[in-house]
């Protein structure tokens, strides 16, 4: 499993009850359910990705995240996640908001567009940042956000949410292993995940 | 439900099978008040039920079916039921884990009580004098034929289109016996089009001299009214696009326009083909009634005083909703409203809308996409089944320890 994927896993209680946004075919669901207990649900709107989580024994709705995190009442959850899709969603302070509405907690990771390979390549070569952790060019790319983890942190502050835990590490999001970063994540992380509270 | 099925070579046939009469002799009282007694229950079974009586699953057929889903006849069946492709060893609804069964609605022509039955009051075919009924009623039959049958609770409650509205009814009506349900391609209520469809196909039925009231039994039957009726039923199956894939504006056995209202192009003579054969098998009373039924189905008025969130309420089951992208009749917006009130509710529910271009009448078609969904979905409330069997054997355990 993705590294990112395993420092979430690692900080959800086992028994939760846990919405997983973008859950893709359900990779940290299947984990979480098999190994915590978890009562998990997904949202993801690609039909084949869906159908495959559901096929795997999963509770998951095909749909636009937006639309169907409303319909969940208030604290329906105790961990609402938003895995690698923060960068690719138009109104990132609604979702968040909706996602404390109807869970307890909220975990949001995201690439990290201050990452010193995606500044050298701006300064040096004058080009939009193409790495492993930004695979797209700019004409192509799903992604309409850019993200660097100090913007997110004051992000947050603006928004009145608090962050009760924050973890940076230094790998490609597919490897299954990495390290996490302490020492000037903003500029050697290439991802961020955070831990939300209500506030 | 169309003519359009499948044999399917992806998993073994349940071979030979028998269709069997459950007969409750007191009958019932139906929603609008009369009572009909005895009713007849035509059903087949497939599987065998283990001893736990864990592992039975409902299928609900849709409007036109019957008891038949799987497996042949002796001698006489060249066509298999018609869910063989999704029930049988190795398939989705595998027989050699569940207990299957199928039973014709009441209503119906195939074997249950309906309009051509005798009426034990004057010893002639019910006809039009037959009591309206609604799903409520099919649903409330078949409970009486799971309580014959030793099934205390279903594994799982599957169906599509008006096999759907059962499988939603069975949810609602009877929440402690459906531990999950699967309503495919169906709505919670008809909308105005769909209920527009019935009534003109009603309405051919009714203004064929033929009908004579309902009262044909002895005479001609309305076949034209019935085969008209059909067809336009047929059409609302299907899809632009399918239509456009199978016939275009293809002409039939000609190479010019006739000039006279023979059938020229293929879809004329295709539906019109669609049509008779239908009259073969089918009652146009039984075809009246069936469709009323549907139209009458209100989950939310019957259940939730409106408030389709209120009806789900009272439900317990675990969910499959899935929708296919090119049904018109009961599009995707109509499942969708239904998921939104199971999540409102903290139901446990999975949503998929399949693509598909062949229209409502996709559930029938061999679809991979469904297969996966369904057979995963099942395997699932096996398991969760089974936790919440152990965690009530814990709990009845301990208690009795400290007793």
């Amino acid at each position: 499993m993705r590294f990112d994927l395993q420092v979430i896993a690692s900080w959800i209680e086992p028994g939760s009850r846990v919405l997983d946004l973008g859950c893709s075919q359900g990779v940290l669901l299947e984990k979480l359910t098999q190994e915590k207990q978890v009562r998990g649900t997904g949202i993801e709107q690609d039909e084949a990705k869906a159908g495959q989580a559901i096929g795997k024994g999963l509770s998951v709705i095909h749909g636009d995240i937006y639309e169907e995190v409303r319909d969940y009442p208030d604290l329906a959850f105790d961990y609402v996640v938003l895995s690698q899709t923060l960068q690719q969603v138009i109104d990132p302070s609604t979702l968040i908001r909706e996602m404390l509405r109807v869970g307890r907690r909220c975990i949001v990771s995201f690439p990290n567009f201050s990452y010193w390979k995606h500044r050298v390549q701006f300064l040096l070569r004058g080009c939009a940042p193409v790495s492993r952790e930004l695979p797209h060019e700019w004409h192509n790319t799903p992604n309409i956000r850019v993200i660097p983890i100090a913007d997110f942190k004051r992000f947050c502050r603006d928004l009145g949410v608090p962050v009760l835990r924050e973890v940076a590490i230094g790998n490609h999001h597919h490897e299954d292993r990495g390290k996490v970063v302490t020492f000037m994540p903003n500029l050697l992380a290439s991802y961020g995940i955070f831990l939300l509270g209500r506030e | 439900m169309s003519e359009y099925v499948h044999a399917d070579a992806r998993g073994a046939s349940v071979g030979l099978v028998e269709r069997r009469e459950f007969v409750l002799e007191q009958g019932l009282e139906v929603a609008c008040g009369l009572r009909l007694a005895p009713v007849s229950v035509a059903y087949e079974t497939y599987g065998t039920l283990n001893r736990d009586g864990t592992n039975a699953i409902l299928v609900l057929h849709a409007l036109t079916g019957d008891s038949h889903a799987a497996g042949y006849y002796a001698g006489e069946d060249a066509k298999p039921g018609w869910w063989d492709i999704m029930i049988g060893p190795g398939k989705p609804l595998d027989t050699d884990r569940y207990f299957v069964i199928c039973s014709n609605v009441l209503g119906g022509c195939m074997g249950s009580t309906g309009p051509a039955s005798i009426d034990p009051q004057t010893g002639k075919p019910f006809g039009s004098d037959f009591p309206v009924l609604t799903i409520g009623d099919m649903v409330r039959v078949q409970r009486r034929l799971l309580d014959h049958l030793g099934v205390d609770r279903l594994l799982c409650a599957v169906g599509g289109s008006v096999g759907g509205m059962q499988v939603l009814e069975w949810s609602v009506r009877y929440p402690d016996r459906v531990f999950s349900a699967i309503p495919l391609a169906t709505t919670t209520k008809h909308s105005a089009q769909a209920i527009a469809f019935n009534e003109v196909a009603r309405q051919a039925i009714m203004a064929d001299p033929q009908w004579n009231g309902g009262h044909y039994y002895e005479g001609a039957r309305p076949g034209h009214g019935l085969a008209v009726a059909r067809m336009i039923g047929h059409i609302t199956y299907l899809s632009d696009e399918s239509m456009r894939h199978k016939f275009d504006r293809r002409l039939q056995d000609r190479c010019d326009l006739s000039f006279n209202f023979e059938a020229d192009f293929q879809v004329e003579s295709y539906l019109r083909y669609q049509g008779n054969k239908f009259v073969e098998r089918f009652d146009a009373n039984s075809f009246l009634y069936l469709t009323k039924a549907a139209d009458y189905f209100n989950l939310e008025k019957e259940w939730g005083n409106g408030s389709l969130v209120a009806a789900f309420a009272r439900a317990r089951a675990r969910y499959l909703v899935t929708s296919f992208t090119s049904d018109w009749l009961y599009p995707t917006y109509q499942s969708k409203a239904m998921v939104q009130a199971m999540k409102k509710n903290g139901l446990d529910v999975s949503f998929c809308e399949i693509e598909a271009p062949w229209g409502h009448d996709a559930f029938l078609l061999p679809n991979e996409r469904l297969d996966t969904l369904m057979g995963g979905f099942l395997e699932r409330m096996e398991r969760e089944l089974e936790k919440e069997r152990a965690r009530k054997t814990t709990a009845a355990g301990a208690n009795g320890h400290a007793l």
